[in-house]
């Protein structure tokens, strides 16, 4: 087959986020990846919720349903238990996977459903003009909030990870490289895989993550890298360490011993350094860890049984039909 | 051997009512009833009762189990209004059930739970067995639980436990003698069922033996009682079916004539649940089941696995059909085949769980936000539960759309003999996927078919790729648009296709120039039959009509309401679809209503029926 390039996956719908919404970068940055897994448009599926990130579906050139409020992970795991030969992607905002869809984001991720699941983190509501949402920081002021937000904001990295998430990784919208990256690793996993992407929201939260996308982002950006020991920083200055009581601290790397440098490692089983991981840091402040927390191989849900139910429903017919019907104990009247 | 053959009588119907302690294995014990009477070839309903509590506190009236079955040598339409006699294992089981008893019914108890402490749970001061609260019946004591014992102690390892469990088997015994049916497909079941347990299974046979010799034997029973063989029955395979296996069969029957894999979603709900467990177990025929996190889930599963090409269907009961409101608007608006199950019980909230009850139906017609149609279909019937489930199905495949099938808690859990069909005789459904356009031509998703039909364009169908969505779309290519003409166009459209559904007309059972029409919808056929029936016995001149499609309605409908100078519709609910049939056709359709939990009884309708015709 011919060569796909970045314009075979854009759709002649145009597209209507804000100007400068952190939304075009990532729009951009998955067409211009997806050429690379050789999958046809026609085998690419995207599933989107409600919200600004929920009309990403239809600026895709591929398969694409535009669904409910927080209930796209239900749609999506209908189609993975119809359809093994698909791509299926899950685009998501904050308020859809983490309020009103949180319960299915959960379930999708401990059923290891084969859906890659963008989750784009503006923290705050933006189609419905700005109240808070469940990532908003504590004490921000939006119109929902107007004497400050009292409660604590719900970490998604942290929450995936309780649910027993294979594959969670946190990439930022303008991070030309980082994010392709993290995407082609989610790609690749062939159970769930949850990106959460910190996305600026131009007109109601603009530069809420301007310390991971201008002057300041290398101080602030702490790459996870598998089997690397996690330092940052425009020297490499800081590191994350392993404090005496067990716990996970930044530090100096020039005033820390080696051995106390945290080495990431994405695949081992017990998700407790992945977790311990995603506490550092406050995403509207930084530093904060970003690319693959967790990546590990486990059954993808229902391997093998579309086909087997297929196989199975292509066997039966009108003889397996009648058996079924005249099973049990029947009579004959003449 | 019986030394003095004892009399026999010869009865046309009967009604037997097995009660007793929810633990003490009277769903059982009526179910293998049900199959030796079937197979004697009677005509027969059956119709469980049991409690909410899976196991509510022994020998309480909150703990009774019943299990009541009527029988018959001619075709009949209900379970029976009045039990001809009562089988009670327990104190309880006697003080919650006698009052529904036949007068001069009979009564078989098990003596020996009779005792002090269990008449008190019951709430009786004396014993009725030996005062005159039983005066008008006629009662039979029979010592169960000594006579399990007696009949266990033959066998080696059996513990007395095991002979107290076997009593179901005794009285099912007892019972199979005084009405003449085989227990040997009884055997072959316990056989069977307890090859693995060799001590449980020689007890529970000696139990239904020693229950059957007691019949033969003791003079305290009898007379024996012949039902013949029901005559003018249609000539086929029969088999016995609840309303939920039926449903199941026809749902599966579809995805085999239309060769689309079933996946069936669904959240554990009384009185639906069944639905999961019966399709779980049919992954051999394509099936998959998933057990959604929650009813919203369900309906979106099985929506994803229909968008993918696959026959998806959801089945809950009243309270997850709030929840799946929203995922049925957006799939009005996705125009993808859906069926939802609304297996109803009576309501609201959480009403009662394990009652029966039709008061979903306005619900189902329109109980979505914005102008959100779809078909609606309605089982009359245990065994109707298969075509209507069949036609639900067949609805959605071939018009896109979602469709409500609504079933109760009654059809669920009551049983009729079933004609089975033959496969090839169920019609073939063309799911008429759409291939991929001409390279140069356009795909069009929101295009339309003779029936007003979208395309079915699969993900993986190349130069078809589209995005669908709860945006309102524009009519042919599908984009977004906020244009108000198209709007409308679209609203009219979607409701178009609604309206165009194929329908057949409504048969109306009874003359042109009839006194009266009852029109009926749903489980209430039978007791709507055997009520008319009863009034014309009177020599009265009713007709009678029963819709099993409520959206659309039949195009025949109007004319045949109009025909008649009265009629009545009795509804378990307050008249909802009365209402209905009064906007639609403004026709005075008066209503007989009844929100008690439980179905219609063939004598109320009968006197609702002579009320209505004389008011």
């Amino acid at each position: 087959m011919t060569t796909l390039t970045k314009a075979d996956f854009q759709s002649a719908q145009e597209t209507r986020w804000c100007p400068g919404c952190g939304d075009y970068s990532i729009l951009a940055a998955v067409q211009g990846f997806m050429p690379e897994l050789g999958i046809p448009p026609e085998r690419i599926v995207f599933v989107t919720g409600i919200g600004c990130a929920g009309r990403f579906s239809y600026y895709m050139n591929t398969y694409g349903m535009h669904a409910i409020h927080g209930r796209a992970p239900a749609i999506a795991t209908g189609l993975a238990a119809a359809r093994d030969d698909l791509s299926v992607w899950i685009v998501s905002g904050d308020g859809d996977a983490l309020s009103i869809g949180a319960g299915h984001l959960v379930h999708a991720l401990r059923r290891n459903v084969p859906v890659k699941i963008l989750l784009f983190n503006n923290r705050i509501y933006g189609l419905t003009k700005g109240q808070a949402s469940p990532t908003s920081e504590r004490g921000k002021v939006t119109k929902s909030t107007p004497r400050g937000k009292a409660e604590a904001p719900l970490d998604a990295i942290s929450l995936a990870l309780g649910a027993g998430a294979t594959f969670v990784a946190r990439a930022v919208d303008r991070d030309k490289q980082g994010l392709p990256e993290v995407l082609r690793a989610a790609a690749e996993h062939p159970g769930a895989a949850l990106v959460e992407v910190l996305q600026n929201c131009p007109v109601f939260n603009d530069g809420s993550y301007e310390h991971v996308v201008g002057a300041e982002k290398d101080a602030n950006r702490i790459p996870l890298v598998h089997g690397r020991p996690i330092v940052f920083g425009p020297e490499g200055e800081r590191c994350v360490a392993r404090a005496a009581d067990g716990t996970l601290v930044v530090a100096d790397t020039a005033s820390t011993d080696e051995a106390d440098i945290v080495v990431h490692d994405a695949h081992r089983a017990d998700p407790g350094l992945a977790f311990q991981l995603a506490q550092i840091g406050d995403l509207a402040r930084g530093p904060v860890p970003l690319g693959v927390f967790r990546s590990i191989d486990a059954p993808a849900w229902g391997e093998g049984l579309v086909a087997e139910a297929r196989a199975a429903r292509e066997r039966v017919g009108d003889a397996e039909l009648d058996a079924l019907l005249q099973a049990g104990d029947t009579w004959t009247v003449a | 051997m019986t030394l003095v053959e004892k009399p026999t009588a010869s009865r046309e119907r009967v009604v037997v009512r097995f009660a007793g302690d929810s633990g003490d294995g009277m769903q059982l014990a009526g179910g293998r009833f049900t199959s030796a009477t079937a197979e004697i070839g009677n005509d027969l309903a059956t119709l469980p009762d049991f409690p909410a509590e899976i196991r509510a506190p022994t020998g309480t009236l909150a703990g009774v189990s019943s299990f009541q079955i009527h029988f018959a040598s001619r075709d009949i339409a209900t379970p029976g209004d009045r039990p001809d006699l009562l089988v009670a294992m327990n104190p309880a089981a006697l003080r919650a059930n006698v009052g529904d008893l036949q007068p001069g019914g009979a009564i078989i108890v098990n003596e020996d739970a009779f005792t002090k402490r269990n008449l008190l749970k019951a709430g009786y001061e004396s014993n009725p067995l030996e005062d005159d609260t039983l005066s008008a019946f006629q009662v039979t004591r029979v010592p169960m639980t000594m006579l399990c014992q007696r009949a266990a102690e033959a066998i080696d390892g059996a513990t007395s436990r095991d002979a107290q469990k076997a009593r179901n088997l005794f009285a099912l015994g007892l019972v199979c003698w005084m009405y003449d049916r085989p227990i040997d497909g009884t055997e072959r079941w316990l056989n069977e069922k307890f090859a693995g347990t060799p001590v449980v299974r020689d007890v529970n046979l000696a139990a239904l033996r020693a229950g059957y010799n007691f019949g033969d034997t003791n003079e305290l029973v009898g007379p024996r009682v012949q039902v013949a063989p029901a005559e003018d029955v249609p000539p086929g395979v029969y088999r016995n079916v609840n309303g939920t296996q039926a449903l199941a069969l026809g749902l599966v029957a579809a995805s085999i004539r239309s060769g689309l894999n079933l996946t069936f979603a669904a959240y554990p709900i009384t009185p639906a649940s069944e639905l999961l467990h019966d399709l779980a177990r049919r992954a051999d025929l394509g099936v998959r089941t998933v057990q959604a996190e929650d009813e919203i889930a369900a309906a979106g599963i099985a929506l994803g696995a229909s968008y993918g090409g696959g026959l998806g269907v959801t089945a809950t009961s009243g309270p997850g059909m709030d929840l799946k409101a929203e995922t049925i608007g957006l799939a009005v608006m996705l125009e993808l085949p859906l069926v939802v199950v609304d297996v109803q019980r009576a309501g609201p909230s959480t009403g009662m769980p394990t009652k029966t009850e039709q008061s979903d139906l306005l619900m189902a017609l329109y109980g979505r936000h914005g102008e959100a149609p779809l078909p609606v279909v309605a089982a009359a019937t245990p065994g109707h539960c298969f075509d209507a489930a069949f036609e639900a199905a067949r609805i959605a495949i071939r018009y896109r759309t979602p469709v409500i099938l609504l079933s109760d808690s009654f059809l669920a859990n009551s049983s009729e003999p079933w004609r089975v069909p033959a496969a090839a005789d169920l019609p073939r459904i063309d799911p008429r996927f759409a291939s991929s356009p001409d390279p140069d031509t356009p795909f069009l998703p929101y295009a339309r078919d003779e029936h007003g039909a979208r395309p079915w364009a699969l993900p993986g169908t190349p130069g078809a790729q589209h995005q669908i969505g709860g945006l309102e779309k524009a009519d042919g290519v599908g984009t977004i648009s906020y244009d108000p003409a198209n709007h409308a166009r679209m609203t009219e459209l979607r409701a178009a296709k609604v309206a165009g559904v194929a329908v057949p007309d409504v048969v109306v059972d009874g003359d042109d120039d009839a006194e009266l029409l009852v029109i009926g919808w749903g489980s209430t056929a039978g007791a709507i039959r055997a009520g008319v029936r009863r009034v014309r016995e009177r020599g009265r001149n009713v007709a009678r009509a029963h819709l099993h499609h409520l959206n659309p309605l039949p195009a025949n409908l109007g004319e045949v309401l109009r025909r008649y100078p009265r009629v009545l519709m009795p509804e378990l609910n307050t008249g909802q679809l009365a209402r209905v049939l009064r906007a639609e056709h403004l026709v005075d359709v008066r209503t007989y209503s009844k929100v008690e939990g439980r179905p219609f009884q063939a004598a109320e309708l009968e006197a609702a029926i002579l009320e209505a015709i004389d008011a």
